[in-house]
């Protein structure tokens, strides 16, 4: 053996050692996963996280917050004209069309047949999953983490009016509320923000009433908005004569508390807001305060039927490695087993997707728990029937800003600077011209 | 025989001047021909398959009522935060420059506001003006109703003109105050010995000395106030209540960003520049005549 053979030896023996470091360090197959929530709840995005990374040794989620639902859409979309995308991203309901019509995304048939998932479809529950369904129920993206709206009610302020229980019908609960602030049990009976979701998404549902032409858009993108003829404008109408009789009160970061902080302090008697808020609620209401929540009230005469799942859903983005999408999908049927969709329940206010883990978690007692107790309402509400053809869901371009359209005129109406059908028609207008827009610049595309 | 110090070369001047024009390319010119492109297309959020639309972004734009509305409220908060902010600005400054008890603190503590970026400004002040919670609420205590921003556009209006302009006073004060200090005070001293008052001074000396001062700032306030005002209404009134502080920057922004129409964004972007370069102008071309320079 030469000297050169020999240090050409301890060199590839080094190189050798280095390569095999090297190779431990990237032992692990990493993917991005950006997710919307913040706070509290954006702690246990990154705790479900830490829990998949720590639950095997072969892959490793990088999870990022994105300071926001609609931050980590637009986020999203800047990143994939850059190609510098995540493999998974969550996405809010009401982003879901823009995902759909991108061109950008994995969809979620295929790729568990791709990928040999675990998921079962018909395990979700079916107001859940057809909201994200394709309008020919083909699912392009993994239901998550999901809610419904529910009323939350002060159970002290409606002893002191003889009530126990929350109200069924819309005029008992308007009337509940009068009689609370006429007896001067509470600075109001009812308080609200410009919250768009539970007036008119939530109730148009509930009450099959129609938001847009078209199957609320799931058969086109050339549906109109109609809601400013539903009784959905009586509904507001009635909200505007509650705030001018002083009964109930506007409440919004702005004017200083939010509506969750004002029924938290027992300053509002009753509020609408997401299941999600109930382990929130739990922990801030003011100590010793009995309440509880109850369906939202439907107009006397109505038949119910089942109210809308909100929250987010798990989309898998286009254009990445085999490897990575391998990690995904080892991620997304870690995250959609039985076992954590159970958990996800039990350190936040967000209900069991699929109905194996709901029927083990009533049969382990979960909802009779004295702080849980009243999430069961939220199931109850959102499967109350079948979906119908309208209260399947709302699918329509750009609606994040036909949101803010509407928000703007409600605003204009409660505030008394126009009249609540003007302002209705003057949103309707408006959402149309948005719609129209969306529909140009998507020409030529159908929805699926 | 010529000595002054001269670049022969006209590679190391270019070189020399290359990074700046570099970063004016990449963050001026660039983006604004990008923009430009936008506005006379439809871009789907997701990029790709641009159709050419011609003017119909624009016309979109304009044959918006509120629009429209946008703009006028974005004028008149110009107008009124930069009328504001000069005014108090100068009184400011003329305290300190006359040396009032502690005026060494106050010449200190002023500028701090300017270094507090606009989004913390939005939050203190959305904090303090808080109609149910916040330091104001008692006036609502003694005439309910009297201060609500969230609700009366009128209220929030003021407040976002008082957030912006209780910004840029710290800016201002240091250039008028620097100004005040340029002045030779053998001229106040002479003015002095005349006979002339103190308000007498200000108004016949040290106002028309500043005049290059009080231009510099009137351009870059109402510059300031229609491109820079988006931290503030985002984080104080998110653009309402009903659209009453909806200024031309916050609608590009949720039109834009919001909305993921970066079309109709886009063609409101560059209707501001419009706007602003032109009444740069119009400043340059008739108030600077006014201003004597020496």
């Amino acid at each position: 053996m030469t000297r050169k053979s020999v240090v050409l030896a301890a060199i590839s023996a080094f190189g050798v050692m280095v390569g095999m470091n090297a190779a431990n360090a990237q032992n692990r197959i990493k993917f991005d996963y950006w997710y919307g929530l913040t706070g509290q709840l954006g702690e246990v995005m990154a705790l479900h996280c830490k829990r998949f990374n720590e639950s095997q040794t072969k892959y490793e989620a990088v999870c990022t917050g994105q300071g926001g639902y609609d931050k980590a859409e637009q986020n999203t979309i800047a990143a994939f004209r850059s190609k510098q995308h995540p493999t998974i991203v969550q996405i809010y309901d009401a982003g879901t069309v823009n995902f759909m019509l991108s061109g950008a995304t994995y969809n979620a048939v295929q790729f568990v047949k791709d990928f040999n998932m675990k998921v079962k479809w018909d395990d979700f529950f079916p107001g859940i999953s057809n909201y994200y369904a394709t309008s020919k129920g083909e699912m392009w993206s993994f239901p998550y983490n999901s809610s419904t709206a529910l009323l939350y009610f002060n159970k002290d302020h409606f002893a002191k009016v003889g009530k126990t229980e929350a109200p069924k019908t819309i005029e008992e609960w308007f009337e509940t509320a009068r009689a609370i602030k006429r007896g001067g049990h509470a600075e109001a009976g009812f308080c609200f923000d410009f919250d768009t979701w539970m007036p008119l998404e939530q109730f148009s549902a509930i009450h099959n009433l129609p938001i847009a032409s078209k199957n609320n858009g799931y058969d086109g993108l050339d549906a109109e908005l109609v809601f400013n003829k539903t009784k959905f404008a009586d509904y507001m109408k009635d909200w505007k004569k509650l705030l001018d009789e002083g009964v109930a009160r506007i409440q919004t970061a702005q004017t200083g508390k939010t509506i969750l902080q004002a029924f938290a302090d027992g300053t509002c008697s009753t509020v609408l807001t997401s299941v999600a808020n109930h382990g929130v609620m739990h922990s801030t209401v003011k100590p010793g305060t009995n309440w509880g929540v109850g369906m939202l009230p439907i107009y006397a005469g109505t038949e119910r039927k089942n109210s809308l799942v909100g929250g987010a859903s798990l989309w898998v983005m286009a254009g990445k490695s085999k490897e990575e999408y391998e990690a995904a999908a080892a991620f997304l049927d870690f995250a959609l087993s039985t076992a954590e969709v159970k958990w996800m329940p039990t350190v936040t206010g967000y209900i069991p997707v699929t109905q194996s883990a709901f029927r083990a978690m009533q049969d382990e007692g979960f909802y009779a728990q004295a702080d849980k107790a009243g999430r069961e309402i939220a199931m109850q509400s959102l499967t109350f029937t079948p979906p119908t053809a309208i209260s399947r869901g709302i699918r329509l371009g750009n609606f994040t800003q036909i949101r803010a359209e509407i928000r703007s005129e409600l605003e204009a109406a409660f505030t008394g600077k126009k009249d609540v059908q003007a302002a209705l028609d003057e949103a309707v207008n408006r959402g149309n011209g948005i719609l129209r827009r969306f529909e140009q610049t998507f020409r030529g595309k159908q929805l699926p | 025989m010529d000595r002054r110090a001269a670049f022969n070369s006209t590679w190391l001047a270019a070189a020399l001047i290359a990074p700046q024009l570099i970063l004016v390319f990449i963050f001026f010119y660039w983006p604004a021909v990008q923009s430009l492109y936008w506005a006379v297309t439809l871009e789907p959020p997701f990029g790709g398959g641009n159709q050419f639309v011609g003017w119909q972004n624009f016309q979109t734009v304009f044959s918006d009522n509120l629009y429209w509305n946008s703009v006028r409220i974005s004028i008149l908060f110009a107008v009124c935060s930069t009328a504001l902010t000069l005014v108090l600005s100068l009184l400011l400054a003329t305290f300190v420059d006359r040396q009032l008890a502690g005026y060494r603190v106050y010449r200190f503590v002023y500028f701090w506001p300017y270094a507090i970026a606009a989004p913390a400004v939005g939050l203190a002040f959305r904090f303090i003006f808080a109609p149910d919670a916040g330091f104001v609420s008692s006036i609502n205590r003694v005439f309910p109703n009297l201060w609500n921003p969230a609700l009366d556009g009128w209220d929030a209006f003021i407040l976002i003109v008082i957030a912006n302009s209780w910004k840029m006073i710290a800016y201002s004060f240091i250039f008028f105050l620097a100004g005040l200090q340029a002045i030779p005070r053998t001229l106040t001293e002479a003015g002095a010995m005349d006979g002339a008052g103190v308000m007498r001074r200000l108004w016949d000396l040290q106002l028309p000395l500043l005049a290059p001062t009080f231009f510099f700032l009137l351009v870059i306030n109402i510059t300031e106030s229609f491109v820079d005002s988006f931290g503030i209404v985002d984080i104080i009134t998110g653009g309402g209540p009903a659209r009453a502080t909806d200024l031309m920057v916050f609608k590009i922004y949720s039109d834009g960003f919001k909305g993921l129409d970066y079309s109709i964004a886009a063609a409101q972007s560059i209707v501001l520049m419009v706007l602003v370069v032109s009444l740069t102008f119009v400043q340059f071309k008739y108030v600077e005549k006014r201003v004597h320079y020496s």
